[in-house]
């Protein structure tokens, strides 16, 4: 009865193509952003409730990073309709990116250094990307995949990548934004979660506009159908390697946190493996492909999902750890599979529904 | 009428100026199979041009020749007075050449809006830094090309069907919506493969009246294949007639309809 655009009269394009037309979602968005920038970071600080470190690193910090991550690889498949499964090798790019840019350069802003890691991550992502003109669906996700086992082999191999250490291993040496610590073993839990906060909510804002204007309507184009593209003046490989440099710029960003701000220390094989390529395709494939909401909603799911079965599971049902985490992946491949069935275009399309639906209510029609 | 003269004026009034597309000896081959051989025709300023011919007779591909899917092994094609040098789809696009599709090909995941706004890309020139940003260029440059495409909207009368996505859409609608997103980008050659196909008598009605607006009110350029004879012979000007893969008429449409070759190829004659 609220939710409605009846009596809210847009006047001009500005305003008829706004994120959020109706005020209802507009003061739901400025309520989440109160509550993410102001709340959140003030319980974190105090420490409400004991174990801000928990919170921040079993949920928050991994959910700010995989939805930067899957906003990325959103652009590529869910926007401009190229399968990719070299994602993990894009973050490790990131990653050491990172790394080499901190130990290289070790007066240079943090906030620097991960942007040009994602600079660094686009160049090479938009390398990879070459073969998208030849090949399409999934003989380009096996080509991508070479990606992923490459990049890997790449910087476990030489040894210039992680500064000749005898553990193969590179870990974060500690930086500061404005004298606060948000990498290193002394950082706090709010220092670090506002960063990627901060990070999630540009990102998403630069992804929200390169989506709605002319570039991601010629992505779109490319990929509902890439012959009427064509004729419309779109061209074909520039248009695709844009999306593959966005999305990796964006991944590679990620990738960077990752390491960074999150593990703190990495040994590549283990921290971005296929897996990671496959768990980011699902996020962006539960949540919702081309939808910017859904990638965030789908890793908030990937990331919340495995920690409340396991509270359940241990915590509320007592049993034994290993037999939980074996009935975590049970429970996890079931709720793809059914969700897949039940909704192929993810949550963000039963939030769609569940909007269209409001609008109406209390009528059906 | 004086064919070979620069620039005439119709019955109804509408000036027809020079030719604006000129195809020399066009030949076009598949391996073993002409598809068209030795086919020459020019496309004046203003007019309406169709391309009919029977199933088979090379016309779609000659207006895939014009817009770059194929290349011709032989002939030229001379567009606005220059001899056009071998390009890509795209490339011809920015040129000023639209076109639709026989089957429609809409952009599927889009809305009505974001499809025809799409027929703008190559007007658009903010670059991805502007874009990211949106505040400033982009969103200037996306509220000046939204207007045009409202003018768009507004000729083709399809308001209530702006923020529907096109999947959704009767069939001919979706025409109508892909004729749209050829319009918005205001070419200077409009090609329509086929754009009654399929319809009703009313929807045919519809889309003749939209070619003959779009011609008349902006004097855009129409080359078009049709196979509804009444329609064709209605609104073009001249017409080329095809068949296998060869010129065999070309002309006003009383002239067509009296060539003895087109009554042939179309009713069918007994070789011997």
């Amino acid at each position: 009865m609220f939710y409605r655009e009846a009596g809210d009269y847009k006047k001009t394009y500005a305003e008829d193509t706004q994120t959020f037309p109706i005020k209802l979602d507009r003061m739901g968005y400025y309520a989440i952003l109160a509550i993410a920038l102001i709340v959140i970071p003030v319980m974190l600080a105090n420490d409400v409730g004991g174990g801000a470190n928990y919170w921040a690193n079993a949920i928050l910090l991994p959910f700010l990073i995989w939805a930067i991550a899957s906003i990325g690889l959103n652009v590529l498949v869910g926007y401009c309709g190229q399968l990719s499964l070299g994602s993990g090798g894009f973050m490790a790019v990131g990653a050491y990116a990172s790394y080499k840019l901190m130990t290289s350069f070790p007066d240079l802003n943090i906030v620097f250094v991960v942007i040009l890691s994602g600079i660094v991550t686009a160049l090479v992502g938009i390398m990879f990307g070459l073969p998208s003109l030849r090949i399409k669906g999934f003989y380009l996700a096996v080509a991508t995949l070479a990606a992923q086992f490459f990049l890997v082999w790449m910087f476990n191999k030489v040894p210039w990548f992680y500064n000749y250490s005898a553990s193969g291993q590179i870990s974060s040496p500690t930086r500061t934004i404005f004298g606060f610590e948000v990498t290193g073993a002394t950082a706090t839990p709010e220092a670090r979660y506002l960063f990627c906060l901060a990070l999630l909510i540009a990102l998403a804002w630069v992804a929200h506009n390169l989506t709605r204007g002319r570039i991601g309507r010629s992505w779109m184009a490319i990929r509902d159908m890439d012959i009427a593209a064509e004729i419309i003046g779109v061209a074909p490989l520039r248009t695709k390697l844009s999306a593959f440099g966005v999305s990796s710029f964006f991944v590679g960003i990620a990738g960077a946190l990752f390491f960074s701000v999150y593990l703190g220390a990495v040994e590549v094989g283990e921290a971005f493996g296929i897996q990671k390529s496959f768990l980011l395709l699902f996020m962006i494939i539960i949540g919702g492909l081309g939808s910017i909401f859904g990638s965030i909603i789908g890793a908030a799911f990937m990331v919340l999902m495995p920690v409340l079965l396991k509270n359940i599971m241990v915590g509320q049902l007592g049993w034994a750890t290993d037999i939980a985490a074996h009935f975590e992946f049970v429970i996890v491949g079931a709720l793809i599979i059914i969700f897949l069935i039940l909704e192929p275009h993810g949550i963000a399309q039963l939030w769609r529904l569940l909007k269209e639906k409001l609008r109406l209510w209390p009528f059906p029609h | 009428m004086n064919a070979t003269a620069e620039s005439y004026v119709t019955a109804d009034g509408r000036t027809i100026g020079a030719p604006v597309m000129e195809m020399k000896n066009i030949t076009l081959k598949f391996g073993g199979v002409t598809a068209i051989s030795d086919i020459s025709f020019d496309i004046r300023e203003g007019e309406i041009r169709a391309i009919i011919g029977p199933n088979g007779a090379g016309k779609s591909s000659m207006l895939n020749v014009i817009n770059g899917f194929y290349h011709p092994q032989e002939g030229e094609i001379w567009f606005h007075g220059e001899k056009r040098k071998p390009m890509k789809p795209y490339q011809i696009a920015q040129q000023g050449i639209a076109r639709t599709f026989q089957n429609i090909a809409l952009f599927k995941g889009m809305s009505t809006l974001d499809n025809i706004m799409t027929g703008r890309f190559t007007h658009m020139k903010t670059n991805m830094l502007m874009q990211a940003i949106w505040k400033g260029p982009a969103e200037r440059e996306e509220n000046l090309n939204r207007e045009i495409v409202e003018h768009v909207i507004d000729f083709l009368e399809i308001q209530a069907i702006r923020k529907t996505p096109v999947g959704r859409l009767p069939y001919g609608l979706q025409k109508r919506v892909e004729l749209g997103r050829a319009l918005a980008a205001q070419p200077k050659l409009l090609l329509l493969d086929e754009p009654m196909a399929g319809m009703n008598v009313e929807e045919k009605e519809d889309m003749s009246r939209f070619i003959l607006d779009v011609n008349d009110e902006f004097g855009t350029t129409i080359a078009l294949i049709e196979h509804d004879m009444g329609v064709v012979m209605d609104i073009s000007d001249r017409v080329v007639v095809l068949d296998y893969g060869k010129k065999i008429g070309d002309g006003t449409p009383d002239e067509v309809r009296n060539n003895q070759d087109v009554i042939d190829a179309y009713l069918g004659v007994a070789h011997d």
